[in-house]
């Protein structure tokens, strides 16, 4: 896909995260905001997805033959459940339930609602790429050569399990699994430095014995050029991690810069200041 | 009374080895993890006739609970096993968001539950185990009393659609089940029919249950022994059914009392059926370095306790 129509779909993404944050008033926009193009860029250009002859998504769990992704920082949800109607799983009108009282979309990923797209919860972080790491070895188990992406936080790379994954991934030659860091330098409460100073997570992956990529996360020609490099990479033994640079917030000038709007809904005159950066693409739902 | 004798001790743990060996040889799904206690979890067969099924975690449990719930997205059967204290306790948030919250086919076994594992004390003694596990929704809790049923139970749950945890322990104990036997989740067994008390015991309890039968047989009292193997789902029929014959209950197992099998039990009775209800477990202690003998001794968890109990039921219901 051009790289142009992959902007107009992420600039469609974001309008559906500010919505669907300021109709519930609540959920995490800024970090949803910040990994729009990395999603935009898995689900419509890079994953190798199964689609009906009506262009909507076929799912199944077991995903076998397809790539798969994860989100292990679930607070993100907004920007996953765009991307997952968006991309066909389910119909962009239900991004009109979101964290709303028995919907498919909970404040965070669940499965337990049978939500297409969605293949395990995740919200307590730290778990996804353990998880992930089990699914690329069920693949490989099944001689399935497709790939497993996961996302994380960098704020959630202060969780213990994180390195108990980092230390077995490479050990078990996990090389058909692609992990993605948002390297946006914030978390809750504050610049992830002064919070907790991951210093430098590409040594320490390294030092793993990862295969280590960097990636300009709000630049979508850079997002499809290296996820199609780490496919490149892939099967040769490691594992790869993607240090992805984003700015929490993209796309909305007052967002950005800060860790303020992590997890604040906007109110309808900052909803209107939002949506007038961001070009209507697709049709709003 | 049915009289049972045994010719031979193991530890449920084997009979675990031995469910998990079969399970290699006739399920192509199953697959196993272990976070650096293969020996412990006697999984030394299975592991070395289909090594690629297995996956070693090292000493990293949480990690280890997420891989399997992942390892399901494929169509994998995974067996997470470590210590009873290790694959609960210590992953409970794991085990709840990315196994049971997430409907994952992933079935948790244990090894080393309760005081018996003996001199390692009451750090590696878990009693809260079935408590935190059958709280979790859509999770089954099977404690098996022995080495053939613990071998049927492991070969049952991999047939079994859905989160289980599968409890067993490291000392010797008598074989007194059938080998072979068909192992229903769910199903609670009837040891023995009585019509003066219902015992209703699991896991290691269940042959003290047996002794407890024969010496309250010996002072005119006909007890009703109940093995419930699966705590959930609890067969609330058979538990009903007993009770309205007995008309009295003691529950008997390795775990606190809090939260445990005779919590389960009363339940049951305080909503369909009240009637007097022991308890034989650890009364809200942690255990501490001893034999397996001498601490179920001193923490009441014997035939002697469980006739005690008894005994006080049957006051209480003709009082």
């Amino acid at each position: 896909m051009q790289i142009t129509e992959l902007q107009g779909i992420a600039s469609q993404v974001r309008r559906d995260i500010v919505r669907q944050v300021h109709a519930c008033q609540s959920g995490h926009p800024g970090g949803s905001l910040g990994c729009a193009d990395l999603l935009v860029g898995l689900y419509f250009d890079q994953m190798k997805l199964k689609s009906n002859p009506d262009g909507t998504k076929v799912f199944d769990m077991d995903g076998i033959g397809e790539d798969l992704f994860f989100l292990s920082n679930g607070h993100i949800s907004p920007v996953f459940y765009s991307v997952l109607a968006r991309s066909g799983y389910f119909a962009a009108s239900e991004l009109a339930t979101f964290r709303k009282l028995n919907s498919r979309l909970q404040g965070h990923p669940t499965t337990h609602e049978h939500l297409e797209g969605i293949r395990i919860a995740s919200g307590s972080l730290g778990q996804g790429m353990s998880v992930a790491i089990g699914a690329a070895q069920a693949k490989k188990l099944n001689g399935d050569d497709s790939l497993v992406f996961v996302l994380m936080g960098d704020g959630e790379q202060n969780e213990g399990q994180v390195w108990e994954a980092a230390m077995y991934a490479p050990h078990h030659k996990v090389d058909n699994l692609v992990a993605v860091i948002d390297y946006n330098g914030q978390q809750i409460d504050g610049p992830t430095d002064k919070v907790m100073n991951n210093r430098d997570l590409g040594a320490k992956y390294a030092a793993f014995g990862w295969n280590i990529m960097k990636m300009n996360g709000n630049d979508m020609a850079d997002v499809v050029k290296v996820l199609a490099e780490a496919r490149e990479f892939s099967g040769n033994g490691q594992p790869t991690m993607i240090l992805m640079t984003t700015e929490m917030g993209a796309g909305v000038d007052f967002m950005m810069g800060s860790h303020k709007w992590h997890g604040v809904a906007p109110n309808d005159e900052q909803l209107a200041a939002a949506l007038a950066q961001l070009p209507e693409t697709l049709g709003d739902y | 009374m049915k009289k049972y004798t045994f010719t031979e001790k193991k530890d449920t743990r084997s009979g675990f080895g031995a469910g998990m060996q079969a399970l290699g040889q006739t399920n192509p799904n199953v697959v196993a993890l272990c976070a650096d206690l293969i020996g412990s979890l006697k999984l030394d067969a299975f592991i070395k006739e289909n090594p690629e099924r297995f996956f070693q975690t090292g000493i990293a449990e949480a990690n280890m609970i997420c891989i399997a719930a992942g390892l399901t997205i494929g169509g994998k059967i995974p067996f997470a096993t470590t210590f009873a204290n290790f694959g609960t306790g210590r992953v409970y948030d794991q085990i709840r968001q990315s196994v049971a919250y997430s409907d994952k086919n992933v079935k948790i076994a244990c090894s080393h539950a309760g005081l018996t594992l003996g001199e390692d004390g009451a750090t590696h003694q878990i009693l809260e185990d079935i408590g935190m596990m059958k709280m979790l929704p859509g999770m089954t809790v099977i404690n098996p009393c022995d080495y053939n049923q613990t071998k049927a139970a492991t070969i049952a749950v991999a047939e079994h659609v859905g989160p289980v945890y599968l409890r067993f322990g490291r000392p010797v104990v008598p074989i007194f089940t059938a080998p072979d036997q068909e192992f229903i989740i769910g199903k609670a067994w009837t040891v023995n029919e009585g019509k003066d008390v219902s015992i209703f015991a699991t896991g290691h309890l269940v042959w003290e249950a047996i002794l407890a039968g024969e010496i309250l047989a010996e002072k005119g009292i006909d007890a009703e022994i109940i093995n419930i193997h699966t705590i959930k789902p609890l067969d609330e029929e058979a538990v009903l059914a007993s009770v309205r014959k007995t008309g009295c209950a003691v529950s008997a197992e390795e775990h606190q009392i809090a939260g445990g099998l005779g919590d389960s039990i009363a339940q049951v009775l305080i909503k369909k059926h009240l009637a007097p209800l022991e308890y034989v477990g650890v009364e809200d202690s942690f255990g501490e370095s001893g034999t397996p003998a001498q601490l179920m001794e001193k923490y009441g968890l014997n035939a002697a306790s469980i006739v005690e109990k008894a005994l006080k039921a049957i006051a209480r219901k003709n009082s």
